[in-house]
């Protein structure tokens, strides 16, 4: 090791050094540029705080927050509801050999394109689109009903993508818990649904709240789907953000209200740490 | 009471699958339409949306721009990446944990963030937005990425290859491309196609980092203004078809590991 002991203590670093360089100067100086950039004024530069202040001054930006809260948890809620049984029912119903094949056609759509698939629900939801087709159809309906430009299209578009991003983890999650437990329970003498509720449950607990987590900040964080789907009706946290900039050219403000908007996933991550931490372990 | 159970969660597993695929079988099925209107009724198989989409300038160098920027980004972010999990899986480094964290930390922040940050700091140092911009925010976020995949697969049992190249006299740069770099291969592929979807699908970066020439994602976004449009949906169905080929590469690579 003496013949290369002085390679010893410079390759280690040559090798790091160009990946944490690209982080520091393309990302960490980008979000101090941000913070400093969100402390000056619009006009004329200066430093001043009523970028911050008009935030909490301004009921439209409070409202953007609180719909983006709304939204996000609405959709975290209904995508875990529907992805647990699903995951489930691949994990447990489906034969071992189908399993693979039966989760990748579960993921398919995941890899279409984003803004296409946003767009794609569009087709569906729109007035002369193929849900109203089939309702006006069936003589259910005399009109066309208003599902797009509506929270319940954004709702939906958001749903169909973290739908397919929780069934893989809880998917994961499931096949990782060793069959004895339940085994164990059985012997007992627990039914399925006590089994299930005791014993299944409470250990895909942290994994489930990790997917939950994934799901928050994705979706708040998210322009494309509320941009297509929810029209200008009512804004969320990315489209206000976006708006500053394009409309109006406002980075100060754009960049407080994006420094506010990771302030609250931060909020989320420590309010979920418990569970996230499990996991890491 | 279990034949119950089989018949409810076949009719539950149908339904979520028929969900998932709704909106992509009437992407696909409507860009087959003859006429000009994305919405039934169907009117029969044709061509013309993807003869369209082909001939028409703007959306073929954009869709060039994009696999240029998802190409060379991935290229640069596979390669920060895996010679920085070599570093730190090879060599003990003062305060490597915090390290690594600042490497995976950009995982945890949105794009939208990622890119708002970049434009601020562009605009400042005089750096006007193109294709390269948005290709350095492809790289912030994809480096990641390739990071923690590589780091992960970096087992003990290179170290002992390694070590025997180096005895035998073999210089370091040697070890590397000539040990290291075929063994880890199919990790290093899996990070390479794995940044390919990411930064072929990326949209928020690229749309606040390029002026002119832009990626794919951009100009779909551009022609969604025109409302439903037959062409929007052939183009959406051979994204499609080129992020189904790189998952699959993705699979393969990833696959190859698990038998040996």
């Amino acid at each position: 090791m003496s013949a290369n002991g002085n390679a010893g203590r410079t390759l280690p670093w040559a090798l790091v050094t160009p990946a944490l360089g690209w982080t520091l100067l393309f990302f960490v100086l980008p979000f101090l540029a941000m913070g400093f950039s969100s402390l000056t004024a619009h006009e004329g530069g200066g430093f001043t705080l009523s970028n911050y202040s008009q935030f909490f001054a301004n009921p439209a930006y409070w409202r953007a927050m609180v719909n983006s809260l709304q939204v996000t948890a609405i959709v975290t809620l209904i995508s875990v509801l529907l992805a647990y049984p699903f995951a489930w029912i691949l994990a447990e119903q489906v034969p071992e050999r189908w399993q693979r094949l039966a989760l990748m056609l579960a993921v398919l759509p995941f890899w279409t394109s984003y803004v296409v698939r946003s767009y794609s629900w569009l087709l569906v939801l729109a007035q002369n689109g193929v849900i109203n087709r089939a309702l006006t159809g069936s003589d259910l309906f005399a009109e066309p009903v208003q599902l797009a430009n509506t929270r319940l299209a954004t709702i939906t578009g958001f749903v169909h993508f973290f739908v397919m991003l929780l069934t893989l983890t809880i998917f994961a999650n499931l096949k990782q818990l060793s069959p004895s437990y339940r085994k164990a329970a059985a012997d007992l003498g627990a039914g399925p649904v006590r089994t299930f509720l005791h014993v299944v449950l409470p250990l895909t607990l942290p994994g489930i709240m990790v997917g939950a987590f994934l799901t928050f900040v994705l979706c708040i964080g998210d322009y494309i789907t509320p941009q297509i789907l929810g029209g200008n009706n009512e804004l969320l946290m990315p489209q206000l953000v976006m708006m500053q900039i394009g409309r109006r050219g406002d980075f100060p403000l754009a960049s407080a209200l994006s420094i506010i908007l990771m302030a609250v996933v931060t909020v989320a991550y420590l309010a979920c740490a418990r569970w996230l931490k499990i996991e890491r372990a | 009471m279990h034949k119950a159970i089989r018949i409810l969660s076949a009719l539950y597993a149908i339904t979520v699958y028929g969900f998932i695929f709704l909106p992509v079988v009437v992407l696909v099925l409507f860009s087959l339409q003859a006429t000009s209107f994305p919405i039934p009724p169907f009117t029969g198989p044709s061509l013309r949306w993807y003869d369209a989409v082909l001939s028409d300038t703007r959306l073929t160098s954009a869709l060039v721009n994009s696999l240029l920027v998802a190409v060379l980004s991935s290229l640069a972010a596979v390669t920060l990446g895996f010679l920085s999990a070599w570093g730190f899986a090879r060599f003990t480094l003062p305060g490597s944990a915090l390290l690594r964290g600042l490497i995976t930390l950009p995982l945890t922040v949105s794009y939208l963030i990622i890119g708002m940050g970049l434009l601020v700091l562009f605009n400042w140092a005089g750096i006007s937005k193109s294709l390269v911009s948005a290709g350095i925010g492809h790289v912030v976020i994809n480096l990641p990425l390739c990071f923690a995949i590589i780091y992960s697969q970096m087992g003990d049992h290179q170290i002992n290859i390694e070590r025997a190249a180096r005895d035998l006299g073999a210089p370091e740069w040697k070890v590397l491309l000539l040990i290291t770099v075929p063994v880890m291969a199919p990790a290093i592929f899996a990070g390479f196609f794995l940044s390919m979807t990411f930064s072929w699908d990326e949209f928020v970066i690229s749309f606040l980092l390029t002026r002119f020439d832009t990626t794919l994602p951009v100009e779909i976004w551009n022609l969604l203004r025109s409302g439903l449009n037959p062409k929007t949906n052939a183009i959406g169905s051979l994204v499609f078809a080129v992020s189904i080929v790189l998952v699959v590469l993705f699979e393969l690579m990833l696959l190859r590991r698990k038998p040996a």
